[in-house]
């Protein structure tokens, strides 16, 4: 008996990680040795495993890039599986150092629930898709019908809101990830499927036809997703809402995984060489980087539009346009502050 | 830890050691400190964290207006402008639902097929057999995800909804079923059912002393049924029928009226109730078993029908068995309820450990109020099965 | 017994040489007879049972294995081969049902350990194993050994503990849970039992707490709020803390099993040994405890079983144990849909495993029970 208590002791001591005395995230991550980032259990495009098992996608890459940044390493990282509901507490009790996962940045969650957003990466809207042989044209011919929702959501709280303004009925269909919502679905236990829009193109590239199914033109939300970290560590927000400008920026300035490299070299646009190390970038050391962190980024991870195009972009399943997605200068919300 | 030696100087440590009492007074100081040692520590730790986070303690969530979601089995008045509570309460009941209708099922399942499994035909015995070690082998979860698949995936679409008489509709959605509607005058029925319930219970009761003093047997029992449904069906009539049926109709997406089934109350309850009658067939087995083989032969020796010997004989002691090992499956089944979540049936687990705890941030808060509840319903569940195991151990004498 | 009244005096009383069955009372068709078709009413159930097993037999039959398609590389195909199961899926995906994300080349090592732990299991489990008293010593120091194997370290690359899944992740937890959760409910069994008033109240509250709220609740507190009742900094190994939860967890059930037993020894044992001045620990070591550990030796395995089943709730909290990997495969566009395939085949591998766990208890019910 005493033996099987050592044992398990032994066992507990083995696999348990360090025990660290609090300092700043940043400390912590480097103490560690990775990045633990919080993503999605499963959404094509934004974090789903490939069939050997390799985590991809537009949150996914976010985190490298994080991870890129701070260690200069993009694989130096790894992931939490949170669900709508369990995000915010594993992000809130410290169980994950970053949370990536298409959640949108509202007022309650950054001020009530003490969570600091770093910015915008995809600019979204809650959307509604539904089979093409129920004849539904539009949101609001959705009297009494079932919709699947993911729980713990924005969307879960749009939908009342939109349901009640336009003095509808519907039956809710709750559910935990979008593979369930899936699910669901296509057995017809709903009629309707609602989230993102971006999430919905994603669902629905993925079923057998896609062309069975559409996407309702009503979008009833402004759903801005973004990484989130807690509130009270500014230095790593900083980390954070800096990694992605730097990727935003890179795209505007032409800087690719590819070029990056050639052009860390030096270039005659200052703020390109300050972007990549070549010339000073003013409170780099505060934020407790390398010179080349922002290279390590975009040559380990790519650019906005490189991540985009790869997990997101035409060529890929999903098919999304750019859209409110595209660069400033191009149409789009995607503004980078300057690096200064 | 060491006070009682420094109080006491006259006495040395080994002595204190000892001596039995005193030793079992230093072990119990030592223990409660450490006990008590350890939750202010946790206590102190959840107050730093939350200092550091700007975090507070407490309750008031609950209030907050409004809850800003919809649930889709409600059994109370809601609807997203309630509160936070009133949502716990909704899910609450919804819980409650699932295991009482759950406990019913199972138990009935249950007694059947562990009186099944002791068939003497050796075919039946054998099927029941198999019913119970595949279903009890494979873990509940599964067993909720397989049905629910299984209903989801398989039934029709309400629009091609399975059709019974035009009242009774099964299709993915659920089971729609007719939902009475109580007119004027229902009350009298009402109070006609009750008035015969009672005279039917006098009745047995006379009929009952009446055997005991002259061994004459009446058939109460049958009397008692006709009375009650007699009386209480002349008191319709008389009341002009006061009762009308709102039927589910096909309207858009969904029929609407009447009483709905979710597919997710259905999975989880069948689901449930199967799981937990594979135990319960095994403990009544083990019950029946326990009964001394001469009980049996003495009442078929006295003449007794198979039933008889069973409902008279048989089952009576062995229920003093198969209580203890029952009490704690129904235990089982209520907490395994909260399994809900995995399907998406909105019970206590889902409502205020879910949703409310994600939209508020009131992990901890949440969490031990969801805990509370499941310990007092424990608490509630095994304290009448302990009230009734002593009311069936009183019978033995 | 008739034997008495038809003799008549040609043989000694004891002396008549048995005489052959009646008629249809041996056989294949006497024990059809008696045990199928005693009566019209058995008879009318037994055809009444046939037909439904011969129904449900060639249904599941045809689903399972005759139509079934076993090589397509995606639902479609599948639909397209077979109208029964569409067992590629599970094909394609096996080491990871198994494994999880285990890198391939380091599987070598689970499958050793889980083959090291059978070796390591023998001697406690059958007494008749050779070389037992040795082997007692490998099976002490087999935990060691499995969690170097599988972890790493010392020689071997560390593997971490978030790429553990699949059927891998079940059995560690499992047995983990098992093996930790006895002594600790031993020691709260005896607590319960204890004279010593407060100790006897913590170990009641503890295990009636336990008892009663539903693991679910610890998982999730385990999973996303551990961290608010630790040191600010300190962090956790998710696994470490579900083995932690799942082993308290279960050591308030095996603590009532203990309790049970601990009851059913009769008074005089106790005072027997409070007669020849034992102590406490004395008596328990060598008197109490282990006529109660033979008590209850089949509740204890029970509870064993229900805790291996229960390890499928960790997917509730996001680890890739067969149900995890089971929703992350369907969450693949290709295989979307086929979740009767996917829980089917996670429900066998329980049934398989379960079954046999319950039947070794039924052996050693048995077994104790000759013992008497």
């Amino acid at each position: 008996m005493k033996a099987t208590i050592l044992s398990i002791l032994g066992a507990v001591v083995a696999m348990t990680m360090a025990v660290s005395a609090s300092a700043g995230t940043l400390d912590d991550v480097r103490k560690r040795g990775h990045l633990q980032c919080g993503v999605n259990t499963g959404l094509p495009g934004f974090a789903a495993p490939d069939d050997k098992g390799v985590w991809r996608g537009f949150d996914i890459d976010y985190c490298r890039a994080v991870a890129a940044a701070v260690f200069g390493d993009a694989s130096k990282l790894k992931f939490t599986h949170l669900t709508g509901k369990t995000r915010f507490t594993a992000l809130r009790s410290r169980e994950i150092d970053l949370l990536s996962r298409n959640t949108t940045w509202t007022f309650s969650r950054d001020v009530d629930l003490q969570l600091t957003f770093v910015g915008v990466n995809y600019y979204d809207g809650q959307g509604f898709m539904i089979p093409k042989k129920l004849g539904v044209n539009s949101a609001k011919k959705l009297d009494g019908a079932s919709i699947c929702i993911q729980t713990g959501t924005t969307t879960e709280l749009n939908l009342s809101d939109f349901f009640r303004t336009n003095g509808m009925k519907y039956q809710p269909v709750p559910i935990e990830t979008n593979a369930e919502a899936r699910t669901n679905y296509l057995a017809e236990r709903c009629d309707v499927y609602t989230t993102d829009a971006s999430g919905l193109a994603a669902t629905r590239a993925a079923l057998d036809k896609p062309g069975d199914h559409v996407v309702l033109p009503e979008i009833v939300s402004k759903e801005p997703l973004g990484p989130l970290v807690r509130h009270g560590d500014d230095q790593w927000a900083d980390i954070a809402r800096w990694t992605l400008n730097a990727m935003v920026a890179a795209e505007e300035m032409g800087i690719t995984s590819k070029n990056a490299k050639a052009m860390a070299k030096g270039t005659k646009n200052p703020e390109i060489n300050r972007l990549l190390g070549k010339e000073k970038l003013q409170g780099r050391e505060a934020l407790g980087l390398s010179a080349d962190w922002a290279l390590n980024v975009i040559s380990q991870v790519g650019n906005y539009g490189e991540v985009f195009e790869a997990n997101l972009g035409p060529k890929t399943a999903l098919g999304l346009q750019r859209g409110n997605n595209a660069q400033w200068k191009n149409g789009g919300l995607l503004y980078a502050p300057p690096f200064r | 830890m060491t006070g009682p030696a420094t109080l006491q100087p006259a006495y040395s440590w080994s002595r204190i050691w000892r001596e039995e009492k005193s030793r079992g007074v230093v072990i119990q100081i030592m223990v409660v400190l450490i006990f008590f040692a350890t939750i202010a520590w946790l206590i102190g730790n959840v107050t730093a964290n939350f200092a550091a986070l700007d975090k507070t303690f407490g309750f008031k969530f609950l209030w907050q207006l409004p809850a800003n979601y919809d649930i889709n089995q409600v059994l109370i008045d809601y609807n997203s402008q309630y509160s936070h509570l009133r949502a716990a309460l909704v899910g609450l009941i919804n819980t409650f639902l699932v295991a009482v209708v759950g406990i019913v099922l199972a138990t009935i399942l249950g007694f059947t097929v562990g009186t099944l499994r002791l068939s003497n035909n050796w075919l039946v015995a054998r099927l029941a057999y198999v019913y119970i070690e595949t279903i009890r082998n494979v873990p509940v979860l599964l067993h909720i995800l397989l049905w629910h698949g299984i209903i989801i995936n398989t039934l029709p679409h309400p629009r091609r909804a399975l059709n019974v008489g035009d009242a009774t509709f099964l299709s993915n959605r659920g089971l729609y079923v007719p939902c009475p509607l109580f007119e004027d005058g229902f009350g009298w029925v009402a109070i006609a059912f009750a008035a015969a319930l009672i005279g039917a219970i006098l009745y047995h009761r006379r009929a009952h002393r009446i055997q005991m003093e002259t061994g004459h047997q009446v058939h109460s029992v049958l009397i008692g049924l006709a009375i009650v449904i007699g009386v209480t069906l002349l008191a319709f009539l008389a009341a002009g029928s006061p009762i009308g049926f709102e039927l589910p109709a096909l309207r858009g997406f969904n029929f609407q009226g009447g009483i709905n089934l979710l597919p997710e109350f259905v999975a989880l309850t069948w689901a449930l109730s199967i799981y937990t009658s594979a135990f319960i067939a095994e403990n009544v087995r083990g019950g029946i078993l326990a009964v001394n083989k001469g009980q049996t032969e003495a009442a078929q020796s006295l003449g007794l029908r198979p039933g008889k010997v069973l409902s008279l004989v048989v089952l009576p002691q062995a229920l003093r068995v198969i209580i203890p090992p029952l009490t704690s499956q129904y235990l089982n089944l209520t907490k395994n309820s909260s399994l809900a979540i995995a399907i998406g049936y909105m019970d206590l687990v889902a409502t205020l450990g879910g949703i409310t705890l994600m939209q508020t941030g009131r992990e901890i808060e949440s969490m031990m109020l969801v805990m509370l509840v499941y310990l007092l319903i424990s608490l509630l569940i095994s304290s009448f099965m302990n009230w009734y195991n002593n009311r069936v151990r009183l019978v033995e004498r | 017994m008739t034997e008495a009244g038809t003799n008549s005096g040609a043989y000694a009383p004891g002396q008549h040489p048995d005489l052959p069955p009646p008629k249809g009372s041996a056989g294949a068709a006497g024990w059809m007879r008696g045990n199928l078709f005693s009566s019209p009413f058995n008879t009318a159930v037994t055809i009444l049972a046939a037909i439904l097993l011969y129904e449900l037999i060639t249904s599941i039959a045809g689903w399972f294995v005759l139509d079934a398609v076993i090589d397509a590389g995606s639902k479609a195909d599948c639909r397209q081969a077979g109208s029964g199961a569409c067992w590629a899926v599970i094909k394609i995906r096996i080491n990871q049902f198994t494994f999880g994300f285990y890198p391939a080349d380091e599987r070598w090592r689970p499958i050793l350990a889980f083959v090291l732990m059978f070796a390591a299991l023998a001697p406690l489990l059958f007494d008749k194993t050779p070389f037992r008293r040795q082997m007692i010593w490998f099976a002490v120091a087999y935990p060691f050994i499995a969690g170097w194997l599988i972890y790493g370290g010392f020689g071997l690359v560390i593997v971490d503990t978030q790429s553990y899944g699949g059927f891998m992740l079940t059995l560690i937890i499992g047995i983990t849970g098992i093996a930790a959760s006895l002594p600790i409910g031993i020691l709260l069994a005896l607590g319960r039992q204890s004279r010593l008033f407060s100790i006897r109240i913590i170990c009641v509250s503890l295990i009636e707490f336990l008892r009663g709220v539903p693991l679910i609740t610890l998982l999730f507190v385990a999973s996303t709020m551990l961290n608010y009742f630790m040191p600010p900094g300190t962090s956790f190994n998710l696994l470490v803390r579900v083995l932690i939860m799942v082993t308290i967890f279960a050591s308030a059930y095996i603590a009532e099993v203990v309790r049970g037993g601990l009851q059913a020894i009769p008074r005089g044992q106790y005072e027997a040994a409070d007669a020849m001045g034992f102590t406490y620990w004395k008596t328990t070591r060598l008197i109490t405890l282990p006529q109660a550990l033979k008590i209850s030796i089949p509740g204890i395995v029970n509870t064993f079983i229900a805790l291996y089943k229960d390890t499928t709730l960790v997917v509730i909290i996001g680890l890739l144990d067969p149900l995890g990997i089971g929703r992350a495969v369907l969450a693949d566009a290709k295989w979307n849909g086929l979740s009767t395939e996917t829980y089917l085949f996670v429900a066998l591998f329980f049934f398989f495993s379960c079954f046999a766990m319950s039947r070794y208890s039924l052996y050693l019910e048995k077994r104790l029970h000759t013992g008497h």
